[in-house]
């Protein structure tokens, strides 16, 4: 009991610590700190907007990636796999939702950002460069190979808890569709997902939550330049990435203060995403229970 | 009503047949949808499923000529001579996770054991599960950056130490709702039996469910161990880095995902090379204990 009481208060003490640490931070710049683009360690000025961008963009960037193919996938492998392959595919997604950040970001570094430069990116700007999204010199390291590595990495998870909601929907809501005539495509287009709708938002936040705080593998294909661009191929910086980078060259109280604050920021943020995902999974699943007993 | 899909139908008349996605349309037209729907799902499993084993292939392909006798059990060589190995960054690895399991595994259980325990569910239990959920889902960066605070800035120093502790409270959240799915799992009747004779339920957790839930219990935390094993980022305000081989607690600490991160960020074909074989044996103790759960405790589902 003791224990359980004991998780609930190291939380608090997380929010605590983390603020104080940053109050420094807070007292100067307060919520200008959000909106300003400067970034300036030996003149002492600092602000979190590049950041905040980068990171938006790039979560933004790999959920349009991701959202569909492993809404798909939870589909087949809850609906349409037969029974045989369901279990292992269902285990394999599983498996790869557990490979962590530093893996992808060494194939990102590696692989994927010189194909990008050499293929994909200068075929893109040939194709659509007349949107502002596709210009820009192709280095390959930025925030279109962010946003393909964070989605690579955020869609096994979300395949794998989107399958689990959609395997709770109880078997009346598809026998009543069933015995209506309905083709198995139409069975999950109107019974199923409308049901599992609550469940499925919440997976996708919870994969929102995980891309958010992402750190390594961005780290090591953003390219680290704050700045903002209408451009993907240019490089980028996020929240994460420059604490890691920045944290333990940081001499001045104020710098430090700055990156503390940029972390509490980050944690409030996940803390609350991770909060409505939970809820809304909790909330499918309660009702779940509420129709079948 | 509307919202509960199919179980809100109350008329069959032809306009809501039509609005519940059951066209009047030919038979063979939907047969057809419904079969390139069902084909895109695929293709999406297919997509996904192509894009994760061509990285992990690439990884397996490139990391097996850098794995041999000399990759375990040297120091790194000095910079430019070839050979070396990651002794000093495994034996850190294996510290830090060490040190994070003394403190996890006693309070993740005890509270596990707490949130299965055979009560009335109370606000308490319900509220501590869903902390331990969110706790779970916030990124490893605040929790080196909450040990920093709380103990790096106190010792003047980056320490082992505080790696184990950072790594800990990343551990902690799992090792707790694994170890109450896992106990939840034992037969109720035999819980029941032991109440019924007048034990309190900590004793019955404890002398009875707990041993009969061991090995599953076990697996529950090598799963959280592999989960922290991977992790860098809780590491570089707490354990740092360290080149050399160490065994200090209160000194920076090597560990195989900084030194990857360190390799790969660096120069050098050589050392390029020893972090795709570092990442190679990073994957595998990740995988290996999820494999071995699925081997034993077939039931069991891997939680996120």
């Amino acid at each position: 009991m003791i224990c359980a009481i004991g998780l609930l208060g190291l939380v608090l003490l997380m929010v605590i610590l983390i603020w104080q640490a940053a109050g420094p931070s807070i007292k100067a710049f307060g919520f200008s700190f959000f909106f300003t683009r400067e970034w300036d360690p030996v003149h002492g000025r600092f602000g979190a907007l590049p950041y905040i961008y980068g990171t938006l963009v790039s979560t933004l960037l790999a959920l349009l990636l991701a959202g569909p193919v492993s809404l798909g996938a939870a589909v087949y492998v809850a609906e349409f796999a037969p029974r045989k392959i369901k279990n292992i595919l269902g285990f394999m997604i599983d498996l790869l939702a557990a490979v962590p950040g530093i893996i992808f970001g060494l194939w990102g570094n590696f692989v994927l950002s010189p194909w990008l430069a050499g293929s994909l990116e200068p075929r893109l700007e040939h194709y659509f460069g007349f949107l502002p999204l596709f210009r820009g010199p192709a280095t390959g390291v930025g925030m279109l190979a962010a946003g393909i590595i964070l989605a690579i990495m955020i869609s096994p998870l979300i395949t794998a808890v989107s399958r689990e909601v959609l395997e709770i929907v109880p078997a009346s809501q598809r026998e009543a569709m069933i015995a209506l005539g309905a083709t198995p495509w139409e069975v999950v287009r109107r019974a199923v997902l409308p049901y599992a709708r609550t469940g499925i938002v919440g997976a996708f936040t919870l994969g929102l939550g995980r891309a958010i705080g992402e750190t390594m593998a961005l780290t090591m294909v953003i390219g680290n330049r704050p700045q903002i661009s209408a451009s993907l191929f240019a490089p980028a910086y996020t929240m994460t990435s420059v604490i890691v980078n920045e944290f333990t060259e940081a001499v001045e109280p104020l710098h430090l203060a700055a990156l503390i604050h940029i972390a509490l920021v980050l944690f409030l943020v996940t803390l609350l995403v991770n909060t409505v995902a939970r809820l809304m999974i909790y909330l499918m699943n309660r009702r779940v229970k509420k129709w079948t007993v | 009503m509307d919202r509960l899909g199919a179980a809100g139908y109350r008329e069959t008349n032809e306009r809501d047949m039509g609005k519940s996605g059951i066209s009047l349309y030919s038979g063979r037209w939907r047969q057809i949808h419904c079969r390139m729907m069902t084909g895109l799902c695929a293709l999406a499993v297919l997509t996904l499923l192509a894009v994760l084993l061509i990285i992990m292939t690439y990884i397996l392909l490139q990391g097996i000529p850098g794995l041999n006798w000399q990759f375990f059990t040297r120091p790194p060589a000095p910079v430019g001579l070839p050979g070396g190995g990651v002794y000093h960054a495994i034996t850190g690895s294996l510290v830090l996770v060490g040190l994070a399991c003394l403190i996890a595994i006693p309070w993740g259980v005890a509270a596990g054991i707490f949130l299965a325990a055979p009560r009335r569910p109370g606000p308490l239990a319900a509220l501590v599960r869903f902390t331990a959920d969110v706790l779970s889902g916030v990124p490893s960066i605040t929790a080196g950056i909450f040990i920093y605070t709380l103990v790096v800035v106190r010792m003047h120093t980056f320490s082992a130490l505080a790696g184990g502790l950072a790594l800990a409270i990343v551990m902690l959240p799992v090792v707790t709702r694994n170890t109450e799915e896992i106990l939840r799992l034992v037969p109720r009747g035999l819980q029941e039996a032991a109440l019924a004779l007048g034990i309190s339920w900590w004793r019955v957790m404890l002398h009875i469910v707990l041993p009969t839930a061991a090995r599953g219990v076990a697996i529950g935390i090598t799963l959280a161990m592999a989960g922290v094993a991977g992790d860098p980022v809780p590491l570089f305000f707490t354990a740092l880095n360290n080149n050399h081989f160490s065994l200090d607690l209160t000194q920076p600490m090597a560990s195989l995902p900084m030194e990857i991160f360190r390799y790969a960020a660096g120069p050098f074909v050589t050392w390029h090379r020893l972090a795709w074989s570092g990442a190679l044996v990073l994957i595998g103790i990740i995988l290996l204990p999820m494999l071995l759960a699925r081997i034993i405790l077939p039931g069991y589902r891997i939680r996120r």
